[in-house]
Parts: structure tokens; sequence; C-alpha cells
């Protein structure tokens, strides 16, 4: 039992366990699933789904702070996407048909692609501190998202593009299945190749693994290409999801619910071991906090305080210093050496 | 006085003189690059737009950014210390809602003022503490900060209220004349005194030097006494002590307290620090340098209200242009003094 209290994932999970009984004994049916219309659903599903966008960004955002970094940059980079892919929905001769929305897909995958790319190079070759660097973007992005669109929200019917936040596939909304999909594929890529740990290496001392033989450069733009990707697909997702662009509302404040969930699942700021896992338990918790807040009955406008009190708690935890305190009762351990954190 | 006083002397003495110089000027470059780009940017817009020329132009860039110089000042403060605060924007608005709602409920303004000022304080006070105690990182714990702020604004209420009050109304129109047919509004003494005092704290009092020391290096700062613990906190209660007075000086600039104002406002902050030459890294840069940088900001606005044919998201695209000028001009610096 204590070395499983022990194991990093374990407040997470208890956490997420006890909110999701918190909605079972306020509303029964709360973890049933049901079939209708061969679609799945259920609360279960509901937060799955609502959660993908953040999954998914939380997921990029994991690999960055593993580098020691930080992107500011997804909810502007999620505007962008959106608005490209609408934008060129909008304005294509076929609004309706697959080929354009495959097309849309590729133009957002692309702007992705290349905002990583701008991320990638201000943090690895101009040598920006990785907060700043995003910061650009996060600031710029908003303004080249409305730039697209125009100042306008964008509407588009097209049922391919919306299946992609809202349609099914196998009984299960589609949103979840390209989560899973890039979870899978990041946790093969970097736990089953060496990519992973040269990440952490990268994070746990960038001088020392640089002069160890390590391109620590393109390690580094590996990851904000992976993060802005991700975005780009989340952005995907939310715009589908409404069927429309909207530049200044579309992916607001998801950066910092999605450095949230990586820290909740357990990964340090200070960058070096990370947990995929972790991350999206704590993007669940995350998401089912809302969810609770319904459940309940508490009014939606108390939504943010409940959120900002459970995430301080759950940060207090974890925090070494709370736990030094939990066991000084037993022994006095000296707490190891500080080392600046630099976010 | 203090052991850093009679120290100073001989920290300077080490280097050259000529030596000195140049690391002396290295070190205002950035800042003395913004004033230039300020300087420019003015003279463009006379150039292009001739009443653009005015005394009343620059006056009207400190009246309409009145709470934004006042919460870069407190912004600087934690910047300068390697740490940042997010949840400014948030406490101005909780700051509105707060005086808003309990002016409508007939209390004395003195006595909101004063409500305001402490719990806008009291909040940057436990975001000191838990980052301090419990070694969160600022980050993180800001941002549960801003949730929770905001979170009360909309627990307060959902709906825009309007501030009808005397003293808050007379605030907001009252105007000091200037000699040249100029005038300023009182909040704009208010800020600027605000800066007078946040210049002479940092660069005369020990626990400005232990601000500067903690952003050069935490560690080296511990070892050599400094009060690292409690000047940490004590910076963010500065912090959301200066956000409070930015709400209230933004509640006599609008009039009226919204859950939803404010929005990103930690976000033009923290751009004004940088563009006025603090860097993020902690231990260099200047109030005044921040004051400059809002200034910078606010005359993007007016440009950009100037030219009438501009849509507004031009502001967001200039801003985040400028600042990547300042981050690549700063690292061109940082290597040149290395």
């Amino acid at each position: 039992m204590k070395s499983l209290l022990k194991h990093r994932l374990a407040w997470p999970v208890i956490a997420l366990a006890a909110l999701l009984l918190l909605n079972q004994v306020f509303r029964p049916d709360f973890l049933s699933l049901r079939m209708q219309d061969g679609h799945l659903y259920g609360s279960l599903i509901d937060i799955m789904r609502n959660g993908a966008p953040t999954i998914l960004i939380a997921l990029g955002m994991t690999l960055v702070i593993a580098t020691r970094g930080i992107d500011l940059s997804v909810g502007a980079v999620v505007a962008i996407a959106g608005a490209a892919s609408c934008a060129y929905i909008a304005a294509s001769p076929e609004p309706g048909s697959p080929v354009t929305a495959a097309t849309a897909v590729l133009i957002a995958v692309i702007a992705g692609l290349a905002l990583g790319i701008w991320n990638g190079f201000l943090v690895s070759t101009i040598g920006v501190q990785p907060i700043i660097a995003t910061l650009v973007l996060m600031t710029a992005g908003r303004g080249i998202a409305q730039l697209i669109t125009g100042g306008q929200i964008i509407s588009v019917s097209n049922d391919p593009y919306k299946s992609i936040g809202a349609g099914y596939l196998l009984t299960l909304p589609i949103s979840i299945l390209i989560t899973a999909a890039v979870f899978i594929l990041a946790a093969v890529l970097t736990r089953r190749t060496a990519l992973g740990t040269l990440i952490e290496a990268v994070g746990i001392n960038p001088v020392a693994s640089r002069l160890a033989g390590l391109r620590s450069r393109n390690i580094i733009w590996i990851v904000y290409v992976f993060s802005a990707v991700c975005a780009a697909i989340a952005g995907l997702m939310i715009s589908s999801n409404v069927t429309a662009a909207d530049a200044n509302n579309a992916g607001l404040y998801i950066e910092m619910d999605a450095i949230l969930a990586v820290v909740i699942g357990g990964t340090s700021l200070a960058g070096g071991r990370y947990t995929l896992v972790g991350t999206v338990v704590g993007a669940f918790i995350i998401q089912t906090l809302t969810t609770t807040v319904y459940t309940l009955g508490i009014p939606p406008e108390v939504t943010l305080v409940f959120k900002a009190l459970v995430v301080i708690t759950v940060c207090l935890l974890q925090a070494p210093k709370a736990r030094n305190l939990l066991s000084s009762l037993k022994a006095a351990p000296k707490p190891a050496a500080k080392e600046k954190v630099a976010i | 006085m203090s052991p850093l006083t009679t120290l100073t002397p001989l920290t300077v003495k080490k280097p050259s003189p000529a030596r000195n110089r140049l690391r002396g000027g290295a070190r205002y470059a950035p800042t003395l690059a913004t004033v230039g780009l300020f300087i420019a940017m003015f003279a463009v817009g006379s150039g292009m737009y001739p009443s653009f020329l005015s005394g009343q132009v620059f006056l009207n860039l400190f009246i309409d950014n009145t709470f934004l110089i006042v919460l870069a000042v407190g912004m600087t403060f934690v910047i300068l210390t390697g740490g940042i605060d997010l949840s400014v924007g948030a406490v101005v608005a909780l700051s509105m809602m707060v005086s808003a709602t309990l002016l409508q409920q007939g209390w004395n303004a003195g006595a909101i003022i004063v409500l305001v000022l402490l719990i806008g304080g009291g909040l940057g006070l436990l975001m000191g503490l838990i980052i301090q105690y419990f070694d969160i990182q600022p980050f993180i714990v800001t941002l549960a900060g801003m949730f929770l702020a905001r979170g009360l604004c909309y627990v307060i209420s959902l709906d825009s209220i309007p501030v009808t009050e005397g003293f808050f109304t007379g605030m907001a129109q009252a105007q000091i004349p200037l000699p040249g047919d100029l005038f300023v509004s009182p909040g704009v003494l208010l800020a600027l005194g605000i800066v007078a005092i946040a210049f002479f704290v940092l660069h005369h009092t020990r626990f400005g030097r232990t601000v500067y020391a903690i952003g050069g290096n935490e560690h080296s700062a511990m070892l050599m006494g400094l009060p690292v613990k409690s000047t940490k906190i004590l910076v963010y209660a500065l912090s959301g002590l200066c956000s409070a007075v930015a709400g209230i000086l933004f509640s006599f600039y609008s009039l009226s307290g919204y859950s939803l104002a404010a929005q990103g406002m930690e976000l033009d902050a923290i751009a004004a620090v940088v563009i006025g030459g603090t860097l993020l890294t902690g231990g260099t840069g200047y109030v005044l340098g921040s004051v400059v940088g809002v200034l910078v900001l606010g005359i993007v606005q007016t440009f950009i209200a100037y030219d009438g044919t501009l849509s507004s998201w031009w502001t967001k695209i200039v801003i985040g242009g400028l600042l990547l000028v300042f981050i690549l001009l700063q690292r061109l610096f940082a290597r040149k003094t290395r």
C-alpha cells in the first residue's frame, strides 16, 4: 500500500477516482453507458469527448515541458488552424465535398507544422527562453487568426469536416479515437525508441546532453513542432464541433488547462522526467471537474473558483515540501538542495 | 548603513573604468532602444498625421493607460526576481467588481478603496506564501490565483454594474490643467507617483537590491544572507497591491464593473515589461523601462485609431512583432556582454 501511494501517478489517480465517485454518489447513473443508434452515450463518453482537445494539446505540452520548455502559443494555434480550415472551406467552390474537407485538414496541419517550426526556431536556434518565444505567437496568433477570418465568425457546412469533432466511428466519437491514436503514437515513438530518453536528457541538463553528443537543438525542434501539430488538430476538432471558426474564443485559455493537466499529472515544470499517462489523467481531472460542477448542482459561475481550489489542492499534495511536512512526524529528512526552477 | 551599501563601491571598482562604461552601456541598451523606438514612432506618427504631434496626444497615452502602468510596475518587481504573475488581469477585474458592487450598496468610497487594496494585497501575499513555502512554480500558483479571482468575479455578478457614485465619477471627469492648454487625469498623477516610489524602492533601498540579487542568482543571494524568503513573498504581495490599485484606476476610467473586464491584461503587462527591457530570467531591467514599454503599446493603439482603416487585430500582431524584435535585440546584447 505504501509503495503504491509513493507511485508518481498515485495522487492524480486518487483525485480522479474521488471526483468520479463523488459524481456517482450524487447521480447513480453517472458511470453507466448506454447504446443508442449504434453510438455509445454516457457521462464518461461526454467527459472524454469534451476533453479530447485538451488531452491532445496536453500531450504535446508534456513533451515540451519535459525539455524544460513551455508552449503558451497553443491556444493561438488552435484559433489559426480553425480559422484557416474554415476560411478555406467557406471560400472553396464545393464547400460540402469530402475533398474540400481533406484539403482543409491538410491546411490546418501544415499551418500547425509551420507555427511549430517557428517556435522551435526561436527556442533552439536563437536560444530565446521558451516562455517568451511562445508568448510572441500567443499575442500575435489571435491577431493572425482574426486577419484570416476578417474578424467574422466563419460558419461552414461540410459533413465530413463536421465528423472530426462531432462524428462517430465504431460506436465511439471520432475525436476520442483521434486523441487515442495520437497518444499511442506519442507513447510508442518516445518510449519504444530512444527519443523519450533523449527528451528527458535535454530537460534534465541541456548542456550536459549537448556535450554528450546529443543534438539537443533537433530534439527541442521536434517537441515544439509536435506540440503545434497537436494544437492544430485540436483546433480542427473545436471548429468542427461547432462548424464555425471563432478567432477570438476558440481555444481561449486552453494553454492554461493543458499546462495544468501536465502538472497535475505529475510532470514537473522544471523538465526531465515526464509521464504521458499522467497527463491524460490530469486532463480527465480538469474535464471531470467541470462536469462535477453541473452534477452537484453548483451554479456554473462558481466553476472557476472550484477549479482553482482543486488545482491548488492537488498541486499542494504533490509538492515535495508538503509531503515532507506530512512525513516529518516520523523522521525529519533533510530537504534536497533546491535547484532554481526556470519556467 | 547596510552591509550592501558599503560593499557597492568595491564591486563597482573591480572592472577597469573603460570596460565598466561599456558594460553599463550594454545594460541600458534594451531600455534605450525602447525609448528610441518610442520617439521614432511618435515622429512617424507626426509625419503622417498633422494632429499627432501634440502634447495632449502624448499625455493621452498616460491617461488611457494609467492602470497598465501600475500593473507593469508590479510585474517588473516580480519578473526581476525571476518569477511571473499571471493573476494581475483577474485581480483588476475583481477589484472593479468589488468596488462597483459595494458602491451600488451605498458603501463609502474610501472604505471600499481600502478594502480592495487589502483584497489585492492579501491575494498576492497568499500566492507568495504558497510559492515560497511549498516550492510550487509561480506560473502555476498565479494561474490558480487567476482562476480564483476571475471565478470570484463571476460569483459576484455576471452582469456589468455601472458606477454612479460621486467620488468615482468625479475622479473620472476631473482634469488637472497643465501649462499650454494641456491636462492630465488625477489617475496619471497617482500612477506616476507609484512609478516614482517603485523607482526609489528598487534603486535606493535594501529591498530593491535584494530583488535584483534574487533575480541574478537566488542561491548566491541566500548565501549572502539576504532576506530571500520574505522578499520573494513581498514581491507577489506588491504585485497584488498594484493590481488592486490598477483595478481602482480602471474603475475611474471605465466607471463600471464587469466580470469579463481586463481579460488578457496580464499579457499586456508582461509584454510592456519585456519591451521595456527587463529580462524574463530576472535580475536585469528598470521600472522606467516598463513605463516606456506601456507607452509603446499605447502608441501602437493610437496609431491604429488614427489610421482608421486598420482593424483592431493589427494591434495584437504589431505587439507580437515588437515583442519578437525586442527579444532578438536582448539576445544580441546578451551575447555581446558575455
